[in-house]
């Protein structure tokens, strides 16, 4: 599945003020890589597992992962992409985020759901997640993989894969892309 | 002007930006796909409450609108007009008062009267009023997704998507509204939208079916109906109104039917680009041929289906929090 024309969110109205960087480009594809190896040690069959990138940040994380599952496995593992908008419980409390493209292309029943995102914060987007992907059908299991988990979590979830523990403060911000992890604060540029 | 729509009320689409027509279009494609999903529901307004109350006879409308408020979770209130106490003389003010006693979050509402929405808006101004038609005025969910449907054809044409085209598809595009255009609704929320995002508006009508003040409007009066149609990049046709008394602006229907009407020898006139629109309900062999309606390049049904993406849209837009909030 290309995702070359699915929508992106453009970036939040508050710019993103880096202050310093943790990791590099490299080490987040090491951690990539180790973390797809995890994922085939706990998960053998490879067949029947989709691998869905968290709209906006996950995208990219998601479609390493993918590939770099095909490529230690040698078949190839079905992509999606998740904008859990409509899903959020803060809808009454934040501004209405922009939304973007859904696109899974599986029935999900029975099947083994890596959700991917960047950054592991409150836990709320992931349980917007959880409740979205009940509408795809019943997985066997969900597993949640994160470039950072940074703590703070309002909910009982928890990652299964990390690339990294990051604690921080609330008013610290993270970003996490292929070309690194940047840690900051946010403000008008 | 109305930079967004966000928690706003939806009474016209003049003086709407088209930074905010552009919004609603690209949330509307966000909606196309819960809409494809075998469950098409999403909890964005679970326990809000949707009013719809229809003055006015609806079948599309009223129905596009219930099952876009349903898709949302919200809960829908919906008033059969013929079978309530309006019949007993009741006036709009206390209708509006008594559903609102009732607790809700947003109203649909049509109205045989122009400016009935805006009053009831101030009746009400907690709730969300969404115009659903009011009178001579506007229309303003069938501009919207009329440009919805236009941007989803050329977009299709184009191999990219809707919301990568953004407003590019609809600079200097050729729209020839041809018709009843002073009794129509659409006519003027679709001029109004159009031109709002760029695109080049001519009409097309008898003399005695152009409103008096044609001329403050942002579009061209042609009067050669046949050059007109090879000019157009899209032919937006509109309802002979009977029911308010078109038949009585015009010879006869026969006489409209030639000079205005899309026949079947007009229609292969046109390029086979061309896109063909119709906001219903129609009269086939009135305004429009049954053949030509059931042509490829007429996009009649499909602006029914965007019907529900655009107006979830909307009233997700509408309903949701403008708030300033931090956190993610």
């Amino acid at each position: 599945m290309s995702f070359k024309n699915e929508r992106q969110t453009p970036p939040r109205d508050l710019a993103f003020l880096a202050k310093s960087q943790l990791l590099s480009a490299d080490d987040v594809e090491r951690a990539l890589r180790r973390m797809a190896h995890e994922i085939v040690e706990r998960n053998h069959a490879l067949e029947d597992m989709t691998v869905i990138g968290m709209q906006t940040g996950g995208v990219g994380f998601a479609t390493r992962m993918s590939e770099l599952l095909s490529d230690i496995t040698s078949t190839t593992t079905s992509l999606g992409l998740l904008d859990v908008s409509f899903y959020r419980d803060d809808l009454n409390v934040n501004p209405t985020p922009r939304t973007s493209m859904t696109a899974i292309d599986d029935d999900l029943t029975d099947r083994t759901v890596i959700l991917v995102d960047d950054v592991l914060f409150t836990g709320r987007t992931i349980r917007a997640a959880l409740n979205a992907l009940s509408d795809w059908g019943r997985p066997r299991s969900v597993q949640l993989a994160v470039m950072v988990d940074r703590g703070h979590r309002e909910l009982p979830i928890r990652p299964d894969y990390v690339g990294k523990n990051l604690p921080t403060a609330l008013d610290e911000t993270i970003r996490a892309t292929l070309d690194g992890v940047w840690m900051g604060t946010k403000g008008v540029s | 002007m109305i930079a967004s729509l966000r928690g706003e009320n939806l009474l016209t689409l003049e003086g709407v930006s088209d930074a905010a027509l552009l919004e609603v279009l690209d949330t509307a494609e966000s909606f196309v796909e819960v809409n494809r999903r075998s469950i098409k529901k999403v909890p964005a307004l679970k326990g809000k409450v949707v009013a719809s109350i229809f003055f006015e006879e609806s079948t599309r409308t009223r129905l596009s609108f219930e099952t876009a408020a349903k898709r949302l979770s919200a809960d829908v209130l919906s008033l059969a007009v013929a079978s309530s106490s309006v019949k007993k003389g009741e006036s709009l003010r206390d209708t509006t008062a008594t559903i609102d006693a009732l607790g809700i979050d947003a109203l649909v509402m049509r109205h045989q009267s122009s400016g009935a929405a805006l009053q009831v808006s101030r009746y009400v101004p907690h709730v969300r009023v969404i115009n659903a038609g009011d009178g001579l005025h506007q229309h303003p969910t069938q501009g919207l997704l009329d440009a919805f449907t236009i941007r989803q054809v050329l977009s299709e044409r184009a191999d990219t998507t809707g919301v990568e085209s953004g407003l590019e598809l609809f600079k200097g595009l050729r729209v020839l509204i041809v018709g009843d255009v002073r009794h129509s609704r659409v006519a003027r929320s679709d001029i109004v939208a159009y031109s709002t995002l760029g695109c080049e508006v001519r009409v097309a009508a008898p003399g005695t079916l152009l409103p008096a003040n044609i001329e403050t409007w942002p579009v061209t009066v042609v009067s050669d109906f046949d050059e007109a149609l090879e000019w157009a990049d899209v032919v937006g046709l509109l309802r002979l109104q009977r029911e308010r008394g078109s038949g009585s602006f015009v010879p006869s229907l026969e006489e409209f039917t030639q000079t205005f009407g899309l026949t079947f020898a007009r229609a292969k006139r046109l390029r086979p680009t061309t896109i063909i629109m119709h906001p219903g309900p129609m009269n086939r062999g009135v305004e429009i041929d049954s053949k030509v309606a059931d042509l490829a390049s007429a996009v009649i049904t499909r602006q029914v289906t965007n019907g529900v993406p655009v107006r979830m849209a909307v009233l997700y837009l509408a309903l949701a929090s403008v708030r300033d909030g931090g956190g993610s």
